[in-house]
């Protein structure tokens, strides 16, 4: 069942290479991701029990993970099929192909239990969306391309390293070397303190690059920017849930060595710091509305890694915030994605009124932005909220505090780019675009924020079951 | 067997040397292809004989020394370039550098806690200072095919560390990493041509039209 799950993208995959035809290529992809949709549903109710080995089960961390990317692509799917009939002048095959496998490589990460599996479906995530990036094949792109490509496949080649301190901490003590994440559990209070804080330190940056954290971002505004509005949305919520999620894998072995695990927190909440800081810096005053998303997508991985670092009760409201955050951004890129295509520009001295020339999509930008800087009655806020107000009842005051006075920055510095440009009047000599609103391209991304107004307002049992599951994985047993 | 692969870790030490200080481009890719085969040759003399190793042996010198040069190559001829021209630090300079971390390196190594038995071998100093020396290739030259082959170099360093532990890393997880290497490889050599067709040189310093004002 779970083997067929990976294999039902790849042979989409396939299917989108031998269709010859532009127009209908597209369709391959909804195709794929509604019956990809209903086993995720299916499985987060009822998952097999562990292969044989031990490498593939689905953990109620992976269901999370896997909801959100399944629920996120099958938006994106159908939103594809509006927005590719407006970029016929290009051949999608290539989109297709790269969209698919990466659907299956994430599919694949979210049931890894074997850190090096893991590690190549990660590093299959990055290979596939770099092509996707560069779709636009302008100056521009090639850039980002270039500079995204180098920046993780260092920082996956890095997290390759701590991967092999990791196995050499269990060669030092003499166990079995092992990259099987239960077996290394088992055995972590045995491992060799040093190479296992070094491996941390190794995996903690190389994946945190691929999630954007700062200072490692640098790739991020440049390739959100260039990318088309979908790919983007795959980029933030995606694939930055999946680093996330290697992330949490390796957390959980350093949590069962049971030793300064004050050492990971800290390092995890540091981090997490700096990657808002960076964020606020940068959001003011930017006048490229898709860098500023990207921006916004580094200050949230700070709220993941912060949330992961606090523990406790935050625990739950990093979870909560993993989906929300996944969901939130494919609204906001999506619906950015419209806007640029009716304006044939991105940034704010043309793009103003966007709510007078395109209602439905100003509209969706605008909630989607309330909804991220954490407004009720959205999730994101609930999620948000949970993570403050356990900094301050574990009394991390500076940590509470700073991360307040962090999203109020961003918040302003958002609102002085999203407000004139949802609200302002439109520049009168602007070009007319073939571009409309249309139910294809718009009506994904609302069923999408209905989902994040209805997760804030009534969230159903079975999910919060599921993210107290999750958390409960995370939970340091002294 | 553990001083012949002490000898060839030599031999892995002073071709990054050799990249670090060469202009020509096919020299360094020759060089690159070299140190992949030697490496190739490595996890048989530290190890006991095993079809698994044979399978190592086989997929690493097919992949580093044959597959992924001509890769390159290829890129090159199609990009049309000799040399690397004015890196952003000189090649003295750079020698210089490379030869303070390989010192560092064995500093570096004396202070960790190795098993014992790997205590004596050169394994982790060559592994630290092939990994520095790749990653000064990557952050002083300016074109997109020096960076790669920075990249590789890289990759190398933490492939020597992986000696240590043939045992562990289960075949399918090694071909999997050298499958996404190759892929990897492949996407850079047609970013880098399209790089060339749209700037009419792989210079990457010249890719800065996006940053912050």
């Amino acid at each position: 069942m779970l083997y067929l799950f990976v294999l039902l993208p790849l042979l989409g995959a396939f299917v989108a290479w031998i269709v010859p035809d532009n127009r209908y290529r597209p369709l391959v992809l909804p195709a794929v991701a509604i019956p990809h949709l209903l086993m995720a549903f299916y499985l987060a109710g009822n998952a097999p029990p562990p292969s044989p080995g031990g490498w593939i089960w689905l953990d109620p961390l992976g269901k999370i993970v896997l909801l959100c990317i399944s629920m996120l692509f099958t938006v994106c799917a159908v939103y594809s099929v509006g927005y590719l009939a407006y970029r016929q002048e290009r051949s999608n095959r290539v989109l297709c192909i790269g969209l698919l496998t990466c659907l299956s490589a994430m599919t694949l990460a979210t049931m890894c239990q074997h850190l090096g599996l893991l590690w190549v479906a990660v590093e299959t995530t990055t290979v596939t969306m770099a092509p996707l990036i560069y779709f636009n094949r302008n100056a521009r792109s090639i850039e980002a391309t270039w500079k995204y490509l180098l920046i993780c496949s260092v920082g996956i080649a890095l997290a390759l390293l701590g991967l092999l301190f990791l196995a050499y901490s269990t060669h030092v003590a003499h166990l079995e070397a092992t990259l099987l994440l239960s077996s290394l559990k088992a055995s972590a209070k045995d491992l060799n303190q040093g190479w296992l804080h070094a491996a941390f330190i190794f995996l903690l940056v190389g994946y945190g690059s691929k999630m954007g954290l700062a200072p490692l971002h640098t790739w991020k505004p440049d390739a959100y920017g260039e990318a088309p509005g979908l790919v983007g949305a795959l980029l933030a919520g995606g694939l930055v849930n999946c680093a996330f999620l290697a992330i949490l894998r390796v957390y959980q072995l350093c949590l069962s060595s049971g030793k300064e695990i004050v050492f990971f927190q800290n390092a995890l909440i540091s981090l997490g710091l700096i990657s808002m800081a960076f964020a606020a810096v940068f959001m003011a005053k930017q006048a490229d509305f898709k860098r500023m998303l990207a921006y916004s997508s580094v200050e949230h991985v700070g709220i993941l890694a912060i949330g992961l670092g606090l523990g406790k009760g935050a625990l739950f409201g990093a979870l909560f915030h993993l989906m929300n955050n996944g969901l939130t951004k494919g609204v906001l890129f999506l619906s950015s994605g419209n806007i640029h295509r009716s304006y044939g520009s991105k940034t704010t001295d043309l793009v103003r009124g966007a709510l007078t020339r395109l209602p439905w999509s100003g509209g969706l930008f605008l909630a989607g932005f309330i909804a991220i800087t954490g407004s009720p009655p959205f999730s994101p806020f609930i999620s948000e909220y949970t993570i403050v107000s356990s900094a301050f009842i574990e009394g991390r005051y500076l940590v509470g505090g700073l991360f307040l006075v962090f999203l109020s920055i961003v918040f302003i510095g958002m609102a002085l780019t999203v407000l004139p440009l949802v609200m302002g009047t439109p520049p009168a000599d602007l070009e007319k675009s073939e571009y409309r609103d249309r139910l294809l391209t718009v009506g994904p991304p609302f069923v999408m924020m209905l989902i994040i107004l209805f997760l804030g307002v009534w969230p159903p049992d079975a999910l919060l079951q599921l993210l107290r599951e999750g958390a409960a994985l995370l939970e340091a047993r002294p | 067997m553990g001083s012949f692969a002490d000898q060839l870790l030599v031999l892995v030490m002073l071709i990054n040397f050799v990249m670090l200080g060469s202009s020509r481009m096919a020299l360094c890719i020759r060089a690159v292809a070299v140190q992949g085969v030697v490496l190739g040759l490595l996890p048989g003399l530290v190890h006991p004989f095993s079809w698994h190793l044979a399978g190592i042996t086989c997929g690493i010198i097919l992949a580093k020394g044959i597959v992924i040069p001509y890769l390159i190559n290829d890129a090159v001829r199609k990009a049309q370039i000799r040399r690397e021209i004015e890196p952003f630090i000189g090649y003295v300079p750079t020698l210089i550098l490379g030869a303070i971390f390989t010192t560092l390196a064995f500093v570096f190594a004396e202070k960790l806690p190795l098993a014992p038995e790997h205590r004596e071998l050169l394994f982790v100093p060559a592994s630290i200072a092939t990994l520095m020396s790749g990653f000064l290739i990557l952050t002083t030259r300016k074109k997109a095919i020096s960076q790669v082959i920075g990249y590789l170099v890289l990759e190398n360093g933490i492939f020597i560390f992986g000696l240590l532990l043939t045992e562990a890393m289960p075949v399918m997880v090694e071909a999997g990493a050298l499958l996404d290497l190759l892929v990897g490889i492949f996407v850079m050599g047609i970013v880098i041509n399209h790089i060339s067709r749209e700037f009419s040189s792989i210079d990457t310093s010249r890719l800065r039209a996006l940053k912050e004002e």
